[in-house]
């Protein structure tokens, strides 16, 4: 079956962060597709490079490119709600004319057309709210 | 991509507190563009979302009743509100903003049913 997963919840201050990190790994276990991932609201926070957990707690972003990297996955992260969140890739940070961008690699800005075009396309879309 | 699919999106944060009724009614406004058939469905606190006489200038927010008025703009006018729901907030039709369809509880089921896909925020 072909999924895909909108993530609103915050890295490390939600569970369902993890949870969906969980489910996607399970679904590409079970055999099942992931059409795309798609973070929104505080789900962006993820895709910033910059995170730095403490040594002995799991890092949901490496996390999340590695098995992006495994499986080939389409992680887009709303820009909308990335950039008001500090969230940018180079274009953003030229735009609004940021000293840097922080965008991790594996991860892509675009728009809900992204989730619009998600939803027609799968099976079942499965929410991680906040 | 096949534009016919069918969203309901259930909306049960309160307007202000969070920000997930502007990210549900930015996603509603984009479906519907792309053509897809949108319903709303507002339960518990997802209720004050629709209430009139809205004022959050002092926590200097836009006002969420204002950017819900773009939903017939977009076709959108499939807004389910329950008899309860309304009820147990001490609210009737005349505190809303805009027009809504009232529904039982109990036909939430059938809702989410007849829709091929749903979103809550």
């Amino acid at each position: 079956m072909k999924f895909s997963l909108v993530i609103h919840a915050s890295p490390f201050s939600a569970q369902t962060s993890s949870t969906a990190y969980r489910y996607a790994k399970c679904l590409l276990d079970e055999g099942h597709q992931i059409f795309r991932i798609f973070y929104y609201g505080d789900g962006v926070l993820v895709a910033n490079q910059q995170i730095t957990p403490p040594q002995d707690e799991s890092n949901l972003l490496t996390a999340w490119q590695a098995l992006a990297e495994e499986h080939a996955l389409d992680l887009v992260v709303c820009i909308a709600a990335a950039v008001k969140r500090g969230i940018l890739d180079e274009n953003e940070a030229k735009r609004y004319e940021k000293p840097n961008a922080n965008l991790a690699s594996g991860f892509e800005l675009s728009g809900l057309g992204q989730l619009a075009e998600a939803i027609a396309v799968s099976d079942r879309v499965v929410t991680f709210g906040s | 991509m096949s534009a016919k699919k069918s969203i309901l999106i259930i909306n049960q944060s309160a307007p202000y507190g969070s920000s997930n009724g502007r990210e549900s009614l930015d996603l509603a406004l984009t479906c519907s563009i792309f053509e897809m058939p949108v319903s709303l469905l507002f339960v518990g606190d997802g209720l004050y979302q629709l209430i009139n006489n809205q004022s959050p200038e002092q926590l200097q927010m836009k006002k969420h009743e204002a950017m819900l008025s773009a939903l017939p703009m977009y076709d959108i006018d499939q807004i389910y509100v329950t008899a309860e729901d309304l009820s147990e907030n001490g609210l009737t039709e005349n505190d809303l903003a805009m027009p809504v369809t009232l529904i039982q509880r109990d036909v939430i089921a059938s809702l989410i049913q007849q829709n091929d896909s749903v979103l809550t925020f």
